[in-house]
This record gives structure tokens, sequence and C-alpha cells, in this order.
């Protein structure tokens, strides 16, 4: 076997090459680099997967020897997360966006013409290992999609005439930082600013600000504030600080942690992309305003995979923050204060966004939400009390801590104050993010974005709710329409059962498995969609979609597998002729397709007489009665 | 009994597809009082009185799962015919012992059965059309068509059988329970 | 000081402070399906069969610790209906033909599907295929009953110390593999005195040389239905009797 090292990729593809190669040379800087610590094993596979191209059963040993956990532990980790590869992967993976606002923009006719320009099947690596394409889940650029995303890095507005070029650059093997630049341009796309976008503050001035104030003033000013947790589930925030504050912490590394929630899985949602993008400062002035309050002196920010491209940028702000004494110890010359971040990048898990979950990934583990109680503020990262707040929460925070709170909570709605940042995506003129107070109706938003034929709204993304037409009265607050911020507009033309079919893969993609009811249930009702969906569905499909819906909602372990069926039950009540009309009968219909079933026999006998296909007047031999 | 209640009697049609007669073995079980079931219904369609297709039933017991075209065929006719489809046994209701062959390619099975296989010389696939083809898996009968009931069992016990059909035939619902539910 | 009691299906339950629901029960000798809990390990709460409402909220009973005057609905036709849907679930998802299976009678997926009298999987089956693993001199793996419950992987940490199992993918796809780099069992340190080779409520850990060693009849879920054992062992440590 040819075992070039010039050309490692190459050879990685070729397992019997890796003790050539002197895979423990390899892994060795990887596992190094993380202090071989197990609680780091995720960042370690996605390390040496970079090295590695993916990563084979004998690098799973060798790292499982590194760190010390047992090998099938680190072997379960491994093939939890949708971006490391247990088998070989193109040297190119693209891995087109799966949001149904990229099918929208014809994301599914590109995926097509991309296999087809290459000669390779969706989802399988061509033979030379060259290249495979796939889909994945919401790279969160709902507002240039259609998107994508080769070996990890973004690409943006996608069409035919990129697509034939792309295939072109795979072909002649180009790097891929000779690509064209334009290619890989992701804008920020604000459309509409209100208190938190038209910041322009220094780094560390929020931070000054609320240092001066003292731990007492600063939570009073958050209390003053009543901000709302931004992430969905809208727990207001000062309380979970003070139970922080106040929680004991234990052990010999007693510490308390907080923890940024940048895993902006949920589809339809880019708003914390732009903000650690262009707003990193107040980001981390947020965490470290948490952390002095909190009595924390770790920060750590999960950074969702389909992110990673940011990383170099925000590594770079913290190494600046450093320098600056805004991070590390005597933070703004305070002896006594120290507190730094860290950036844990995730590997394409959407239940990570569950904060119990993404404790267990920042852990090293499998992303598997936690029994609860204990709650995070008690016993969150390593068993210590420990915050988790969303991007756009920790903003917030400095920005209460540079204007206060009574002036936050004047803005916005008196449950749901201060402002909103909303991802708009779908059938609008000017997609982006807006900046709203609290409050704020549907159908002015819709106004705004230029929607002018708007026959839903996808409100808070797939676990969300679907607004039709006659609720675009109804307003974006925790008391009336609750958010995390997507916001996927559907035009009149657009079929609300395919919209609601795409979630319900996007689901069975992303449970867990943890639980019977979700893994199974989200699996089972994907099915039931697809089969109304290839015209062999009846009336017990959609009674079998309620059925399951009501298990889930009650009996599944965390709110993916509660809301997996919401989008639905939203669509059966307001859009039921979508799928109405693509029902065969209103009885039964049987699971699988019977002529379908017959065609191996038919294939292997060359059989293709009436007796031999079901769905015509084919009768059984001996005939009538 | 008088008369006017046996015009009444229900009519009861039995059939195995996929499966081995167990059922049907198990339904002979019930001993003597087969007798008492002559009484309370008329046989259509069943290896009892050898009619080869069925009219209309009031009940319908379908033993064995679906494993070819003509399975399917009988099953629908069954459907059509019988108010309540009742599916007899294991393989009835999760396609039992055929349906370990699920893992399998078929393609490959009809290949190394009459092709490859040992001892094979000039071998061909069969391909008569008075043959049923194959299904590519083989399938629970609640897959196909509605199925009103269920008695699992590899096969149900006479016992069980007779539970059910008394139960039905006086008009409850028709219960197994312990320890008369069992699935082999 | 009066003891603190949950009122369970409208009975007061005493209970033990630190307790869960599931601990209380049992206690009393009240049986609470369940399929990945066992008293011998912390519990995780993943299958789900043990679904109580606790004041008016669904919880696992086997991980929601008991409070003073809690209202626990357990034994209702609502929730024993979701747990039949979830068995049923279950059912297929894996391979469960009872008939072929050395484990059928001492089953514990197959004596709650008895005793929540599930007749049929009801769902389309998923018709998975998990090679055997064979290699092991003494066990054999059948990967396509695995119910997932987690026991061995926690027997096998927690008591014997081998990690010896545990779990890779997720969703649908997610499934249990074993300590080697080859994948088999036989290049494991597992032995067939482990606790892990012991806990298995299906049919997954199969010991060789030994199938159908019971018949028909003999058997532990023949003797008695799997509610009952409890509630019989309760009652007979009241009056004192011999179980």
């Amino acid at each position: 076997m040819d075992c070039d090292p010039r050309s490692l990729l190459e050879t990685v593809v070729t397992e019997g090459c890796f003790e050539a190669m002197g895979l423990a040379a390899l892994l060795q800087p990887v596992v190094d680099r993380h202090r071989r610590d197990p609680r780091q094993l995720l960042q370690i596979l996605r390390a040496a997967q970079e090295v590695l191209g993916y990563l084979p059963a004998v690098a799973l040993t060798a790292i499982a020897d590194a760190v010390d956990l047992p090998r099938a532990r680190v072997e379960g980790v491994a093939g939890f997360y949708s971006f490391l590869h247990l088998t070989p992967v193109g040297r190119y993976r693209v891995l087109f966006s799966d949001n149904i606002t990229d099918r929208m923009l014809g994301s599914g006719e590109l995926l097509d013409r991309l296999c087809n320009k290459l000669w390779i099947e969706r989802g399988k690596v061509s033979e030379d290992g060259l290249v495979s394409v796939d889909t994945t889940s919401c790279t969160g650029m709902g507002d240039q999609g259609p998107a994508l995303l080769v070996n990890g890095r973004p690409m943006t507005r996608m069409s035919a005439e990129r697509i034939d070029w792309i295939s072109e650059l795979i072909r002649g093997q180009a790097a891929l930082d000779d690509w064209p630049r334009e290619f890989f341009v992701v804008d920020d796309n604000i459309q509409r600013r209100d208190a938190l976008l038209t910041t322009r503050w220094p780094a560390g001035e929020a931070l000054r600000t609320a240092l001066a104030r003292g731990r007492s003033a600063m939570l009073a000013e958050m209390q003053r504030a009543n901000l709302r947790g931004r992430g969905g589930a809208g727990f207001t925030t000062h309380i979970k600080w003070e139970s922080a504050r106040r929680a004991t912490t234990r052990g010999e590394r007693a510490t308390r942690y907080v923890v940024c929630n940048a895993d902006e899985g949920e589809p339809g949602t880019f708003k914390d992309r732009v903000l650690l993008a262009s707003y990193a400062d107040l980001v981390f002035d947020g965490m470290t305003i948490a952390g002095f309050t909190i009595g924390a002196e770790q920060g750590l920010l999960y950074l969702r995979g389909e992110y990673a491209w940011l990383l170099p940028a925000l590594d770079e702000n913290l190494v600046r923050r450093r320098r600056d004494g805004l991070l590390g110890g005597q933070i703004c010359g305070q002896a006594d204060l120290s507190f730094d971040i860290e950036i844990h990048v995730g590997a394409g898990a959407y239940v990570c966004g569950e904060e119990t979950a993404l404790l267990e990934s920042l852990e090293g583990k499998r992303g598997v939400p936690r029994i609860r109680p204990p709650f995070p503020v008690h016993a969150g990262y390593l068993g210590q009390p420990t915050v988790v707040n969303n991007v756009e929460t920790l903003c917030k925070a400095a920005l209460i801590a540079l204007r206060g709170g009574d002036w936050f909570a004047g803005l916005g709605t008196k449950q749901s104050t201060g402002t909103k940042l909303l991802s708009i995506s779908g059938d609008v003129e000017r997609p982006g993010v807006y900046e709203y107070p609290f409050g704020v109706s549907v159908s002015q938003v819709l106004s705004d974005c230029g929607a002018d034929n708007a026959q839903a709204v996808q409100v808070g993304g797939p676990s969300g709710a679907c607004l039709a037409m006659h609720e675009f009265m109804r307003r974006i607050a925790f008391e009336d329409v609750p958010t995390a911020g997507a916001f996927m507009v559907f035009g009149a033309q657009r079929d609300m059962f395919e919209v609601a079919r795409n979630f319900s893969h996007f689901f069975a993609h992303e449970s867990c498995g943890f639980c019977t009811p979700c893994r199974v249930g989200t699996s089972l009702v994907a099915n039931c969609m697809d089969k109304i969906a290839n015209g062999h569905g009846s009336q017990y499909e959609i009674n079998e979609i309620f059925r399951i819906h009501r298990l889930l909602h009650a009996a599944s372990h965390c709110g993916l597998g509660q809301s997996a069926c919401n989008p639905l039950l939203d669509t059966l009540t307001k859009f039921r002729p979508a799928y109405e009309r693509r029902l065969r009968s209103l009885d039964f219909e049987p699971a699988f397709d019977l002529d379908q079933a017959l065609a191996g026999a038919r294939q292997m006998t060359g059989r293709d007489d009436p007796a031999a296909h079901f769905g015509q007047p084919a009768r059984m031999p001996g005939g009538e009665r | 009994m008088n008369a006017a209640v046996d015009r009444k009697k229900p009519r009861l049609a039995t059939t195995s597809l996929a499966g081995c007669f167990g059922c049907h073995t198990s339904l002979l079980d019930i001993d003597e009082r087969l007798f008492d079931l002559v009484e309370r219904v008329d046989f259509d369609r069943s290896p009892l009185t050898d009619t080869k297709q069925c009219a209309s039933c009031d009940i319908g017991l379908v033993e064995g799962g679906l494993c070819n075209a003509e399975n399917i065929l009988v099953l629908h006719e069954f459907r059509r015919n019988c108010k309540l489809l009742v599916a007899l046994g294991a393989c009835a209701i999760n396609g039992g012992l055929p349906a370990q062959r699920n893992h399998l390619d078929l393609g490959q099975c009809l290949q190394e059965v009459y092709l490859t296989g040992p001892g094979i010389v000039g071998g061909q696939i069969p391909n008569d059309p008075e043959l049923p083809l194959p299904l590519d898996k083989v399938r629970p009968i609640h897959e196909v068509v509605r199925v009103d009931y269920f008695i699992p069992g590899c096969p149900p016990s006479g016992d069980a059988i007779w539970k059910f059909l008394t139960d039905l035939l006086d008009g409850r619902t028709p219960r197994l329970g312990y320890p008369l539910l069992h699935f082999d | 000081m009066r003891q603190p009691n949950i009122l369970f299906d409208g009975l007061p339950l005493p209970f033990a402070d630190g307790q869960t629901i599931m601990e209380a029960a049992t206690a009393a000798g009240i049986f609470i399906p369940h399929l990945c809990h066992h008293p011998d390990f912390k519990p995780q709460g993943s299958c789900k069969l043990c679904t109580v409402k606790a004041n008016g909220r669904h919880v696992s009973a086997c991980t929601m610790p008991a409070k003073d005057g809690m209202e626990v609905e357990n034994n209702s036709p609502d929730l024993n209906d979701k747990r039949r849907t979830m068995l049923q679930m279950l059912f297929v998802e894996g391979n469960h033909f009872c008939p072929s299976c050395e484990k059928s009678g001492n089953c514990m997926l197959q004596a709650l599907a008895y005793e929540l009298e599930m007749l049929t999987p009801h769902f389309p089956h998923f018709y998975p295929d998990r090679p055997v693993d064979a290699s092991h001199p003494q066990v054999l793996l059948d990967f396509n009953r695995c119910i997932l419950c987690e026991l061995c992987v926690r027997a096998s940490r927690d008591v014997d110390d081998k990690n010896v199992f545990a779990l890779s993918g997720r969703g649908i796809r997610k499934h249990l593999i074993v300590n080697a780099e080859s994948g088999r069992l036989a290049d494991t340190s597992f032995s067939l005195g482990d606790k892990a080779a012991h806990v298995c409520p299906v049919g997954v850990i199969i010991e060789k040389g030994r199938g159908f060693a019971l018949p028909i009849g003999r058997r532990r879920y023949d003797i008695q239905p799997i509610g009952m054992e409890l509630e019989r062992a309760a009652r007979c440590r009241g009056s004192g009797e011999a179980i």
C-alpha cells in the first residue's frame, strides 16, 4: 500500500497504513494539547479526526489508552455525534443544510446536481475516496441559504452555477483555501437594531461597570431588569444566578461555572451566530459579569460544531482580553478576581442545546440530558454549581450592567422585558436578524421583513409554534408567543405538509435515543409522514400521529421528545387539507408498498405476468368462484 | 337450541397463511368443545370444510404471516368478507418464525437455494406464473389490513382460543388474561 | 414525628427520606411496571415504563424523589395505555420472537406485555439486522433483543469494574457495543461470573449450553405474573409466612 506521508489525507483512508504511519505519533500532540483529560474527549476526538480524516477503530483504542477511559466509552461518544465518523469519509465532505428554508431555496435539487456531476450516490463515499455528499441539520444560515458545509467550512447562497464550479474544484482537487473566497462569505444581515444591536461600547466596558457596582448591586440590577432566558425556556436569569451563587461547591476542585450555551441548533435560528461574529466582546463581558456575580472562576462557551468556523476569531478575542486584563487573574486590576473562558466545540447534536445534555457533552460524554433534579445551578458541570445561559441572555446581562435594570425593564412588556433578536428567514424580501422590543406583533414583523403573502410562520423553530394567518396579530413575548428567535415564514405557495415532514425527520435524526418514547416514536412518526408523502397514507396514519404525540408529550425524558410532534399537531390543526389531499383512503393502507415488495422476486424470476404484481387486476390462479 | 336461533348462527372462516397449521391444531385442541362450537357457529372457508373461497362471514381467524403474494390476496379476501378479523397466533401477529428470514436478502436466498448451493447443477429459480412470488420481507397481517382482534401464542392454547371465541359469541370483549395470554 | 406519606392511587404510602416513588412503592409491595430500573443500581429513567403522574406531572417513578403529600397516579387506564404503547415500541424496534428466545418465560419485557395485556406490537416492525456475537466461549449476545436499558452497562461498570458494555449511536440507531477494538465479546474481559452476565431483563446476554433449561409451565413468569411476585412477597413478609 502506498503510504506516502506527503499526502496524509490520502493514506489515512486505508486503515492498514496506520501502524506504518505511527498512529501514536500522530495522536500524541492531540491528546497532549488537551492534557490527556477525559473531560476533553469530544475535543480530542474532533482534533484527532482533523488529523486522520476519520476515527478508525485503532485510533479510538489509542485515544482511550491516552485518556485512560474504557475503549467502549470512547466509541460510544464518537458514535453519538453526527460530525464524528467511524468509517472513512471523502477528502471533501459536502453537507447540505437540510432545513426547510434551504429546501425552499432549492437545496434538494442542488444536492442532486452535485451528486450527478460527481457521479456519486448521496451518503456514499466515492470509490476513490475523494468526496462524499450528504445532508446535515440546519447550519444556521437561513438568511443566506441554500447553505452547505465543506469539511466543516460554511458556504452560503448556493446556486446551480456555484455547484457546478464546486464540482470542478473537487474534481480538480483544489485546496479549500484556493476556492473562491466569495463562496465562504457569511453576512450578518442585521436588518433592525434596537437596544442591543445599537450598542457600541468598547470591550470590557460592561464588565468594568459591573465591577464598580459590586456583586450584590449587579444582582439587584438583574432583578430589576427581570431578564428572562433567551434560549427559549424563559427562566428568570437573576434567580438562576442567585441560586448558583448560594449553592455550595463540593470536593477538592470546588468552584462554580458559567456556561454560555452557543449550541444554536434550533432550525431556522442564527442570531447567536451574529452575536458571536460581531458582538463577541459583549458575550464575553456577559460571561465574566456572571462569573463575578455568582463567584465563578471558570467560564465555558459551548460552540455548536456548525459554527466551528467562528473559533479562530473567538480564540483571538480571548487572547486579547487576557492581554487587556479582562480575563485571567486580577481582572481589571482586582487582585481577588480571576475568571477565564474556554471554548468547547460541539460535533453535530441538536440535543446538546438542552442545558444538561450540553453539560454532559462539555464533560466529554454522550450528549444525553440528565435527570433533573438536581438542576445545574446546584450540580452542573462536574457536579458544581453552574449557570447555563444563552448567548443573547449574556449579552443582555452585559447591557443591564451598562444601562441598569430599570432602563432594561422599561423596554418590552411587563412579563417580557427588554428586546428579542429574531432570526427571520423563508419567504421574505429581507431575511436576517431583527431586534424588537418584546410585544411586537407577528404582523408587524412580517410587514417589516417584506412578507406579503405569508400563510404561516413557524416561531421558535420546529419545537415552537406554527402560526396561521388568523394568529398574526399575536405578539412575540413569553406570555403570548415565546421564542428562542427562529421566525420562518411560509408563503401561500408552500406546502405545509412538507414543512412538517421536514421537521419530523429532523427530530428523528436528532433524538438522542435515551428514552423509549422519543427514540422509537420520532422514527415512527417520520415513517408515517413518509408514507403519507408517498401516497400510501390513510386516516389511520393521522390517528397514529396524534396517538404518538400524546405519548411523547407526556413521557419523553426532555423537551426534544416532548415537543417533537408539535409541528405536526399544529399543521394538522391549521392546515389539515395539506395532509388529506395526499391520503389514499380514509380507512387503512398497508404499511409498505405491496407491489414494491415483490420487485426483488420479479427480478430474480424474470416474471412480469399479472400475478407478479399488485395494484393490477391480478387474480389468484383458480380465478373467481 | 331452536331453529330460529340456528338460522342466525354466526359464520366463521379460518385460514393459514405463512403458518404451520399449529394454531389450527390448537383449535382442534378444544376437543369435545368442538361440538359446542359447531352448535354455535357455521364454518365457512376453513380446512374443516375444505371450502376454497370465503363468503360473507362474521368472524375470520387468520393464522400465519405474509410471505408471498398469495398470502396477501387471501388476507384481502378475508378482510373483505369478514366483519371481524382475528390474527391467530404469533406469525399472524409479528411474522413469527418465517419472519426470521427478514435479515437475509431475498435475491441472495433464491440464488443460493436454486443456483449456487452445493450440489446444484443446471438449477433455475422457479418462474411458473402459477407459483406465488415471495415478498422481500415476511410481514404480520396488521401491516396490510386492519385487524380487529389478536390472539397471541405459538400457538395459542385451545383454552385461549375457546375463551376468546366464547367471549366473542357471548357478547363480551374477548379477554385472555394471565395465564392464557402468552407469546410462546 | 409523623412519617411522611405520598398519596399513591388514593392510598397513603409512607416513605423514608431520600426514597424515590419507585422505592416507596416497592417497599409497600406495590408493583410499578419498569424495565431499566433495578434496585441494585443507580436509577436512570430511560425506559419510561414507570411513568406515573406526580401532582399532575408525568415523571419517572424510578428517579423522582417522593415528597410528603405528593399525589401519585400509577394504575390508571391512561398510564397503562401509555406503557402498553411503549412496550409495543420496544417490540417493533427489536426482534422479539419469543418462541425462539431462550429467555422466554423469564423475560421482563414479555412478562410486562402479559401484565399490561399487550396483544399486538401494533406498529410496523423495524426489522433490525444486528449480527449476533457468538465469539465468547460461555456467552452469546443477541443484540436484536436489546431494549437499551443499560443494566449490563451499569453492572459491568459499577459492580464488575470492567466496563465491558457501552452504548453507541443515537436515536433509533442507538446500540449496545462491547469494549474491544474487534467488537467481539471474546476480546473483552467479560466472564460468566460477572454481575453483568446476569442482569439482562431480556434475552441479549444468554449463557451458552443452557438454553430452554426449564420446561414451559415452570419458568419464572409461568408460575406467577410479574406484578404478583412483589405483592405476594410483601404479603408474606407482613404475615411472616415463607414465600
